[in-house]
């Protein structure tokens, strides 16, 4: 799934801005700068960002920041002002009302910040309510909807009504029901906002293990850095419609592109998002009788073996390869570069 | 210099000076009363006869479409003749079976016991007939007016266009009186029960639109959102997301439409033909029997009452939890089989006693001989105290406000003759009181005081027209700007030109006495029930019933012990109209959020500085919604008073509905619908006024 110069323009007119084609070529935040100065309101302005199969694709902003309006453009519950949507090499814009809805029938699933479930349907009504509406027997529709309830461990619950469950609960019958068409794309928008901190923590967890199961294209919406930090294989950070950043976590850690950025990751507890690959003191050569240490470990583990062992500890690739040297001040080195 | 001029602007700023000014043209007017006789009765042949123009009108389109509508008449028959066919040949018993299992489904055994007791009654009293006649008619009815809503809310939800078109509609036929409609459909239809099923259909169509596109309205996005993202197609989406999330909404619209039809029903009574039970009710009101119209009051007032516990109970019951889909299948179908085996049974059994049939006629209870002997005996010991109630009343609130002092007060009221020093004394009262509240900067009340003096000594209906138009449009401009101001500027010119004028203060008199003295008891008491729970629990049923009794049946009570006239009319539509300011006045306190109030305990405040200085101001926007609905209630019964012998628009409309004058009563329905919609914008404009007030930021 891709997206190319995503414009969304709120106000009397917002075709008008983009009739002639001109602004290909010039600033979108001059762009930007000249519609909001015309009364219209800019709530995207220029996306683009490419979501590979099976990546955990972040969009992470505060409230106002443009993000729920880009996932409600992929999945196209409202229309761009302009720009290009592509969902295997299918252009989304180009396709009729009645297309969209086949597709979100078989390759798209939603979960929504406020679960947005049936309060008429108990459980499994509710996870099989998309089979339903594909016109799918009865039979079929509860055997699909049984495998997932027992993916999100729901199992045992099917016959419950919506208000006798906890919002975890609540939640995990949005995970369900959005999985039950078994989709290639999969939005989350603000999962676990709603949530209690603890729950949210688990629910986290609940995600990751369902999601190295299913392995789906994931588009996922926070607010939250720590939440990003936890479940990214990519973020994009996002402020007044627009994408500040792209990047791997530790990218824009250790790289943040400006100020805006470095406000997000001033709080970051840098021990469990650095990896022991990001440490790497490359002006050492690589010891052969050091202790040995995945590329991917995370540094808080890794904390009682710098402070023991002076010379440092390698880094080993996935295949085995050596790949450097990490120690005690190389890590500290590395939080230096950070913290400016 | 320019202190003081400034000083002075700070005292009497533009607002004061506009009403200073108008209280003086008023003055100019009424000293020149006699000279300016057009200022008082407005001139004969100056009124635009519209009412002679829409009877030629309406005598050209009967004599070209009226077979159209004739032949609408007929076929609506059928369907009624069908119910009342079927309700009259299935034994008593039998439909007392299927009610109470209904009600039983519905609400409960609670329930179900009232039903059952209530329908034995009416059987008892030998006036079974009668309700089913009724029943009928709002059986056809319902599915009618439901339908019709329900297509025309889900349009004006879809379309915005639509909604601008339906809103209006809906204003129009839920404030032109309940007499006036029946006017047109009178002309167009012919007598028969079928005006009755039109009247009631064209009636109880509004709320179940409002009703439909409230709940459509509050389905929330994210329902609609993860509908649509589930692969929905427009009409999955409506019937199988949206419908089903705001059941509770359509089914309180049902309900809400049913008891409009049952009422529009009763009404319609009026004009004859139906031998409906309102049709009894009416006649003995007329012939003033009281024991038996009280008796077959009770008939209706039991009938609207088990319809609506019957409707509202499936209304909540769809918010509660559910069982199993499959555990539903099965109860359903068990349901259904009970109801079917149980009525075959009870219908074989009444084949062989005649009784479960026919209720035999010497078998009937006849109560009213009784109640009318206990009424009168009532009546004898307390004469004096009832004259004496009623007389206090018109002498020195009803007649001052009607015809002002200078004529109210008289040796025979008041016990002395009205002399230069008692006026000089009046005048000088007040004066002096408003000068101290100019001195306090009270404005506002200074501004009032002065226009009560002028009120109360002239008199309403005495007042020449051309202040009281700048008066009210004044006003107007105040709480609602120009808009609210110019709609009443021609609104009130329109009643002026049309020649109902004096007609039209005879209503606002009667109806603005029931109105302040409904606010402020009403106000009250809702205070004192939303602070005490014994208040509360004991004030809610009585609201309830008087909600759901079909008007004109609190009439009976007022006629039997105050005889026909203005004083009974102002009792029925206190009593009546003083529900909303009760209930909005306690939900108001009652909802109030909690933390501004624990606030203002912490800074000390008394129980009587909480409640004036916080509770109060604060439910303010919630009150005035209140007493919007008083007024629109007081007016709902200013029209059915009309039956007692009022005299103001009421009397016009209900007077062209017996002549068959179509333009005259019509044109006072619509006088009255306007001083209705005048009266609602503006207080609701009031409410909005305070409600921004409370919310907006001052700082921005």
């Amino acid at each position: 799934m891709s997206c190319q110069n995503v414009w969304k323009v709120y106000g009397n007119n917002p075709d008008h801005f983009f009739r002639n084609d001109s602004h290909g070529g010039s600033d979108p935040s001059a762009l930007s700068k000249h519609i909001s100065n015309n009364g219209h309101i800019v709530a995207n302005a220029d996306v683009s960002f490419d979501v590979h199969t099976g990546e955990i694709f972040v969009i992470m902003g505060l409230s106002g920041s443009g993000k729920s309006t880009i996932v409600r453009c992929l999945s196209r519950l409202i229309k761009p002002s302009s720009g290009q949507i592509f969902l295997d090499d299918e252009n989304l814009l180009e396709k009729s009302e009645k297309e969209l809805i086949h597709l979100r029938r078989h390759k798209m699933g939603m979960v929504f910040q406020n679960f947005g479930l049936l309060p008429h349907l108990n459980v499994i009504e509710n996870i099989a309510f998309p089979l339903k509406l594909q016109g799918l027997k009865e039979k079929e529709r509860i055997n699909k909807a049984e495998r997932v309830i027992e993916l999100v461990g729901l199992t045992g619950r099917e016959n419950n009504f919506i208000k006798e469950l906890s919002g975890g609960q609540q939640q995990r019958v949005g995970i369900a029901r959005s999985l039950a068409v078994e989709p290639d794309v999969w939005f989350l928008d603000e999962p676990f906002s709603a949530l209690d901190p603890l729950i949210r923590k688990q629910m986290q967890d609940e995600f990751l293990r369902i999601q190295s199961i299913q392995k789906k294209s994931v588009v996922f919406i926070t607010h939250d850095f720590q939440e990003a930090l936890r479940i990214a294989d990519r973020i994009a950070l996002m402020r007044d419609g627009q994408i500040v950043q792209l990047g791997e976590p530790v990218d824009l850690i250790l790289s943040p592109k400006d100020d805006y950025v470095r406000e997000f990751t001033k709080d970051v507890p840098w021990e469990r998002v650095l990896q022991a690959s990001d440490i790497i003191d490359k002006n050492k050569k690589v010891s052969e009788t050091a202790e040995q240490v995945l590329f991917d470990m995370p540094v808080s583990k890794m904390l009682h073996l710098l402070s023991k062992k002076s010379i440092g500890v390698a880094v080993v690739d996935s295949l085995g390869k050596k790949v450097g040297m990490a120690t005690a001040q190389s890590f500290v080195a590395a939080l230096a570069t950070a913290e400016n | 210099m320019k202190n003081e001029n400034l000083m002075r602007s700070a005292i009497l700023e533009k607002k004061t000076l506009n009403w200073i000014a108008i209280i003086l043209i008023t003055t100019i007017f009424l000293i020149f009363k006699e000279e300016w006789s057009w200022s008082t009765k407005y001139p004969k042949e100056l009124i635009v006869p519209i009412s002679d123009w829409i009877n030629f009108l309406m005598e050209k389109f009967v004599n070209k479409f009226g077979w159209f509508f004739l032949n609408i008449s007929w076929v609506l028959s059928w369907p009624i003749n069908a119910a009342q066919w079927l309700l009259h040949s299935l034994p008593w018993v039998v439909i007392i079976f299927l009610v109470t299992f209904t009600a039983y489904l519905s609400a409960g055994l609670k329930l179900a016991l009232f039903t059952l007791c209530s329908a034995f009654y009416m059987v008892l009293i030998g006036y079974w007939e009668e309700s089913m006649n009724t029943l009928s008619l709002v059986i056809i009815s319902v599915p009618m007016a439901v339908s019709i809503g329900f297509g025309l809310g889900v349009w004006g939800h879809f379309s915005k266009r639509a909604e601008k078109i339906i809103m209006p509609i809906l204003d129009i036929f839920q404030t032109v009186p309940t007499f006036a409609y029946l006017l047109p459909i009178l002309l167009l239809f012919g007598f028969g029960t079928v005006v009755g099923l039109i009247a009631s259909v064209l009636y109880s169509f509004p709320p179940m639109v409002r009703n439909t596109i409230l709940g459509l309205k509050r389905v929330p996005a994210n329902i609609i959102e993860s509908a649509i993202m589930s692969g929905a197609d427009p009409k999955q989406l409506f019937w199988q997301a949206m419908l089903p999330s705001c059941k509770k909404q359509i089914l309180l619209g049902i309900n809400q439409s049913t008891m409009a039809a049952l009422s529009m029903v009763i009404i319609a009574a009026i004009i004859g033909g139906t031998a409906d039970i309102g049709w009894e009710v009416l006649y003995y009101i007329r012939k003033a029997e009281v024991g038996q119209s009280l008796v077959v009051g009770m008939v209706i007032a039991l009938m609207a009452i088990i319809i609506d516990r019957i409707t509202t109970g499936f209304a909540l019951k769809s918010d509660q939890d559910k069982k199993l889909p499959a555990f539903q299948k099965i109860t359903k179908i068990s349901y259904l089989s009970f109801a079917f085996i149980g009525s075959v049974s009870l219908f074989i059994f009444a084949t062989f006693f005649e009784i479960l049939d026919a209720w035999p006629y010497d078998l009937s209870v006849w109560v009213a001989s009784h109640i009318n002997h206990l009424f009168d005996a009532f009546v004898e010991t307390f004469r004096a105290e009832i004259k004496q109630i009623k007389n206090y009343s018109l002498f020195f609130i009803m007649l001052p406000t009607k015809i002002g002092l200078q004529q109210a007060v008289s040796p025979f009221t008041w016990g002395f003759q009205l002399e230069t020093m008692h006026k000089i004394l009046y005048f000088g009262s007040f004066l002096v009181l408003s000068l101290w509240l100019l001195k306090k900067k009270k404005n506002e009340v200074f501004v009032f005081t002065l226009l009560f003096m002028i009120f109360i000594y002239t008199g309403l209906t005495q007042m020449p027209w051309p202040p009281l138009l700048i008066i009210y449009s004044f006003f107007a401009w105040q709480i609602g700007g120009y808009k609210l101001a110019l709609g009443t500027f021609i609104g009130l010119g329109f009643i002026i030109v049309v020649g109902m004028w004096p007609e039209a203060m005879l209503s606002v008199y009667l109806c603005g006495i029931a109105v302040v003295f409904c606010f402020i008891m009403g106000t009250s008491l809702g205070i004192w029930a939303a602070h005490n729970s014994i208040v509360s629990a004991i004030v809610r049923p009585i609201n309830d019933t008087l909600q759901t009794i079909p008007l004109f049946v609190i009439l009976i009570p007022f006629v039997m012990l105050f005889k026909i006239g203005d004083f009974t009319a102002l009792l029925a539509i206190i009593i009546y109209a003083i529900v909303p300011s009760v209930r909005y006045a306690e939900h108001g306190i009652r909802n109030l959020s909690s933390e501004v109030i624990e606030a203002s305990k912490m800074m000390g405040s008394t129980r009587m500085q909480l409640l004036f200085l916080v509770k109060i101001p604060l439910a303010m926007p919630v009150i005035m919604l209140g007493l919007n609905q008083t007024i629109m209630y007081g007016i709902a019964m200013l029209v059915i008073a009309a039956l007692i012998g009022t005299n103001g628009l009421e009397q016009i409309v209900f007077i062209g509905l017996t002549d068959g004058n179509m333009g005259k009563g019509l044109i006072a329905g619509i006088s009255l619908a306007i001083i209705a919609m005048i009266a609602d914008r503006m207080t609701a404009a009031w409410s909005v006024k305070l409600q921004e007030r409370y919310t907006s930021n001052p700082a921005d």
